[in-house]
């Protein structure tokens, strides 16, 4: 042993004493070697204390070897890296590895918070909700930030998290969980017979508990089979071998989520590498062979470090080559704990005695144990003693009370299968007297279990159910399944008898001291689970709550078992009757990173650019979101002091020569078939069947439920065609309604339609010079003068020089206005030619905000006023609803509710003093009334300055509001603290007539 | 949750767009109480424990709507069919 690693083996071990890694422990430089845990190399240092725990601050060490660790939590990397609660038990060693214990001020070995264990009295379960109850002021301001520092247990990291996650897809026929024997077994059967199988496990080593365990396989140790079988399976072409990849849930439809660990072996990740990769993996059966979990027994001053699971201390010597101490007793109820004695012995370690509480054991198991071992049946671990780690046990024979010096411990309380996944998807685990554990009960559908995990806890009956299991599987994947050979292996002995607490009051003889502890993680004690039942919580899920039992990261996997069994024990009733609380995902915990995997930043969703996006990119353009589109908000020029300066110099540029808009961004959706006017009668308030083939018409559609969804200009290209368009935001969700009328509602129709909103670049010419600009635009062979082509016209012509468009003459701004659409690819050069020709009529782009200043200069609604709330009549649109014909949303918008004229309904308002800015969001009052609930009548939807009349203008509901025309209200906004008088008006600030975009 | 589209096959749920109820057909509008039935078609639905048929919309896929009928307390999916059939065939009857 050398002193570097003095716990270290000299010889045996699955690791690789020829790479030697460096790492780092509260500071402290230590060594181990390729293929530990962290845990491993720190018991080969000789590190006993790990952690300190959540409540009690009390020195905790390692418990287990695998992830049911409830106590070995620190905090892993520094930096933005830093990664806390990381079990000790399952991080692979690597060169450089910083780790730091957690919950401990000043030091890990002097916790000044360590005096809440002499309190503990009364920090009993429920505690909390007990005394920090009054005054309720002080729940946010003082008790919290109290209870938080003091419980706790790492910090996170609070920088951004520099490395990537991927999400990845995999499909199989037969999908194995857990690689120990039978798992391998079960995957060797499928994969032999040419199913597509996938194995994983969680660990970095195939082979499960054979690792941890002497035992010969026909002739060979069990690790070496193992290498042979994944030699076997890596071989095959239809295998994917997944170490370091848990299973942490199972979904509907045979859908399982994994978590790969890519690199969270290595110092960082590589270059191009993520840290770790979410698979969903969709497998038609899969076999799940996830073993056992060894639980511990609950017995006063249970935690102290030094004591273990039995065969975890198995793990230690056999697979790392590292004793957790010199002098280490066996506390056990059953025959698998006397194995770690045994193999103690094998390695030269002393065993002082076997404490097993049945009252006798199998001779043939006794004859086993070294004759320097006492053997005390009957007996049982009343107390513990040491103050930062284990130093005696005292023992309760039924011959009197002994103390015997130890330096660890290894307990061993029998098995609990790992039924988690079994749960997923509601499946409740049974009892099962038998082995004194829950196995799985109804399995989901495609689901199975073999070996430990369903109760078999012999190599022998894993072996044998992992081929049974793995045969069925592949049966049922639709393969005919291949016999395979099976090494010998024998049944070792396994007999159990459980002791779930060593209770205190035996009468005269030595009481349990100290805590005795049920869920480590969480500090609960079996005197929290007396109480909480004493105190009426008696159903399971009141008891895990009240005393928050199982409910840590590691969700009770060493817990449950021995805390229900308390419950039994003390209402009389069996565990079985007691009941278990059942598990969720994930089995152990997913980093958010992982599950959000490539969608943060700019890849949480997709930027939709419009053809010409580069183009507005070289005009300085301000880019707004709008869904997915990222589209012009305004064009700023040298010299511009804010947004509103540029938004009105782009208005008076409309207004008083021309300016153009990338519009492409509109929903476009190509209409064909003999009933296409028929289905747009059906879809739209309006007629469209009376629409002249080369006519343009704005259209509102309902939903069913009778109010507002959308609404668009509809071109008619041909009797049976027509192009119509939908607002940006409603696109998807019009086009989708569209399918549902076509297929579910009137499959009848001979009509078919097709989305062409990215096949087409759009753009809306839009001023007095307009028709100047297109002239230059469209090829000359084509008439759009006023009489050739008047307000409303819709052609499909040519432009640029034979490439073919569509101009429709409508506006959306009040002047004389088109839009040209050309081919997508186009749409670039579309652009770049409207400035080029446009420049001697004093052209310039606009963006979305002089679109909106302009449509409520002319009182055209918006997705301000088309909320979901608002009926047609309400906007105005009245005189579109047709009488003539159906329509979807017709009759529902006659309910008398939606017919009643004191709905608030779309008007225009004015402030009275020109000088005053209005703000949308401002309720309306009456003008002498207070500015009250009760008193209003409606609310300000849009608002913009207007530079054409010099004042900010208003688009609003306001109840009645057509009929109040010439009055005044007050526009109420508490939230920005504005009050303004404003006068109603019809809702149109410029040309009512409509003069200009018939010019 | 996986939905097996009868035009591309077997997919996942993230490629469709739920729905809700398949059960409800819109009324005749020109009934005499078409009010009252279309209300009871908007608004009234049953909260179904065990098999319930509802449309579903693959909308990441052929665009087709369908009427999946699935097990609510389990949900198992039984049955997937085209929307567009299963009017064909009611129409039929």
């Amino acid at each position: 042993m050398s002193a570097l690693q003095p716990f270290r083996l000299p010889s045996g071990g699955l690791i690789d004493r020829s790479r030697m890694l460096r790492f780092r422990f509260d500071g402290d430089e230590a060594t181990g070697f390729a293929g530990d845990t962290l845990a491993s190399a720190l018991l080969a240092k000789g590190t006993r204390i790990v952690g300190r725990s959540f409540k009690y601050h009390r020195p905790r060490g390692i418990l287990s070897a695998g992830s049911e660790e409830p106590n070995a939590l620190v905090e892993l990397r520094s930096d933005a890296r830093r990664e806390p609660n990381t079990k000790a038990t399952t991080i692979e060693l690597y060169e450089g590895l910083e780790a730091r214990s957690q919950n401990r001020w000043p030091s890990l070995k002097f916790d000044v918070l360590a005096i809440n264990s002499l309190l503990s009295p009364i920090f009993v379960a429920g505690f909390y909700y007990k005394t920090f109850m009054w005054p309720s002021s002080c729940w946010e301001k003082l008790y919290e930030p109290i209870i938080r520092r003091a419980a706790g247990l790492g910090r996170a990291a609070g920088a951004s998290d520099p490395d990537r996650y991927e999400h990845a897809y995999a499909f199989c026929d037969v999908l194995v969980i857990g690689a120990g024997p039978a798992g391998l077994a079960a995957a060797l059967v499928a994969a032999c017979s040419g199913a597509r199988v996938i194995i994983c496990d969680e660990d970095f080593c195939f082979g499960g508990r054979l690792l941890a365990e002497r035992r010969d396989m026909g002739g060979t140790p069990g690790h070496v089979w193992t290498r042979r079988v994944v030699d076997e399976l890596t071989s095959l072409p239809d295998v994917r071998v997944m170490p370091r990849t848990t299973v942490f849930g199972v979904y509907d439809g045979g859908t399982y989520g994994a978590l790969e660990r890519v690199a969270d072996h290595l110092p960082a990740p590589l270059p191009y590498q993520p840290r770790q990769r979410l698979w969903k993996i969709v497998a038609k059966r899969a076999v799940l062979a996830t073993g056992a979990i060894e639980r511990p027994i609950v017995f006063g001053g249970n935690d102290r470090p030094g004591i273990m699971l039995a065969s975890a201390i198995r793990s230690y010597i056999n697979r790392f080559a590292v004793v957790p101490g010199g002098r280490i007793a066996i506390f056990t109820n059953t025959d698998d704990g006397w194995h770690t004695a045994f193999d103690l012995a094998k390695v030269g370690i002393k065993v002082p005695a076997i404490i097993d509480s049945r009252p006798a054991v199998s001779p043939q198991l006794a004859a086993q144990a070294s004759r320097a071992t006492r053997i005390l049946t009957g007996s049982q671990v009343v107390a513990t003693k040491g103050r930062n780690a284990l130093r005696a046990v005292t023992v309760r024979t039924p011959h009197g009370t002994k103390e015997i010096e130890v330096d660890s411990l290894g307990v061993s309380g029998g098995w609990d299968p790992a039924v988690h996944l079994c749960c997923h998807r509601g499946g409740r685990p049974v009892w099962n007297d038998a082995i004194a554990a829950f196995v799985p009960g109804s399995l989901s559908k495609g689901l199975m279990v073999a070996g430990a995990a369903n109760g078999m806890l012999t190599l022998a009956a894993c072996l044998f159910e992992g081929v049974r299991v793995g045969a069925e599987a592949t049966q049922a994947a639709g393969f005919t399944a291949k016999s395979i050979d099976l090494p010998k292996a024998e049944d070792e002995a396994s007999a159990a008898t459980p002791l779930w607490h060593v209770t205190r009051s035996k009468g005269k003889v030595t009481r349990s001291k100290g805590k005795a502890f049920v869920d480590f993680q969480n500090d609960v004690t079996a005197d929290d689970v007396a109480l909480a039942e004493r105190e009426g919580f008696r159903s399971v899920e009141h008891l895990k709550r009240y005393t928050t039992l199982g409910m840590a990261t590691d969700q009770g996997k060493t817990a449950n078992v021995n805390g229900l069994a308390i419950v039994a024990a003390s209402t009389g009733r069996s565990v079985a009757e007691t009941g278990t609380t059942i598990f969720r995902p994930p089995y152990t915990p997913v980093a958010i990173g992982a599950l959000a995997g490539p969608h943060r930043g700019e890849g949480f969703r997709p930027a939709r650019l419009t053809p010409s996006h580069a183009w507005a990119e070289e005009q300085n353009a301000v880019f707004v979101e709008t869904g997915l589109w990222l589209r012009a908000q305004y064009f700023p020029r040298t010299g511009d002091r804010d947004w509103l300066e540029i938004v009105n110099r782009e208005v008076r540029s409309v207004r008083s020569a021309v300016g153009f808009c990338d519009v492409s961004t509109l929903g476009k959706i190509d209409v064909q078939g003999p009933d296409a006017a028929l289905f747009l009668d059906r879809l739209y308030i309006n007629n469209w069947s009376t629409l002249a083939v080369g006519k343009a018409r704005y259209g509102a559609m309902l939903r069913e439920d009778g109010f507002v969804m959308d609404d668009g200009t509809t071109s008619r290209l041909s009797d049976d065609r027509f192009f119509m368009t939908t607002t940006t935001a409603n696109a998807a969700k019009v086009f989708q309604h569209m399918e549902f009328c076509h297929q579910v509602l009137w499959p009848e129709l001979d009509v078919q339609f097709v989305s062409v909103t990215d096949q087409w670049a759009q753009y809306s010419v839009a001023g007095p010079r307009a028709r100047d600009v297109l002239a230059g635009i469209v090829d000359a062979r084509f008439d759009i003068s006023n009489e050739a082509f008047p307000y409303l016209a819709a052609a499909e012509l040519a432009a640029l020089g034979g490439i073919p468009a569509r101009v429709f003459r409508i506006s959306f701004s009040g002047e004389l206005a088109y839009e040209i659409a050309v081919p997508a690819r186009f749409g670039d050069a579309l652009a770049r030619t409207l400035m080029e020709v446009g420049a001697r009529f004093g052209i310039a782009p606009y963006g979305t905000e002089t679109l909106g200043v302009m449509r409520i200069e002319k009182g055209h609604v918006a997705g301000n006023e088309i909320d979901g709330r608002t009926t047609a009549r309400d906007l105005g649109l009245a005189k579109l609803m047709s009488t003539r014909k159906d329509y979807i949303g017709r009759i529902m918008s006659n309910r008398s509710a939606l017919l009643d004229p004191d709905r608030p309904t779309l008007t225009g308002f004015k402030p009275a003093d020109k000088s005053a800015r209005l703000r949308a969001g401002a309720h309306f009052v009456p003008v002498d009334g207070p500015a009250s609930a009760d008193n209003d009548q409606g609310v300000m939807t849009s608002v913009a300055f207007s530079p054409t009349l010099g004042h900010w203008i208003g688009l609003g509901l306001l109840t009645s509001g057509p009929e109040r025309i010439g009055g005044r209200v007050r526009a109420v906004d508490p939230v920005r603290n504005n009050d303004v008088e404003v006068e109603i008006c019809a809702p149109c600030f410029v040309d009512p007539q409509g003069e200009r975009l018939r010019g | 949750m996986r939905i097996c589209c009868p035009y591309c096959g077997d997919r996942d749920l993230r490629e469709f767009v739920y729905l809700g109820d398949a059960a409800p057909k819109r009324p005749d509008p020109n009934a005499p109480d078409a009010l009252e039935q279309f209300t009871a078609y908007v608004y009234q639905r049953d909260n179904t424990a065990g098999a319930h048929r509802d449309f579903w919309y693959h909308a990441a896929g052929c665009h087709a709507w369908l009427v999946v009928t699935r097990n609510t307390l389990t949900h198992d999916i039984l049955a997937v069919e085209s929307a567009k059939e299963v009017r064909h065939e009611t129409a039929g009857r």
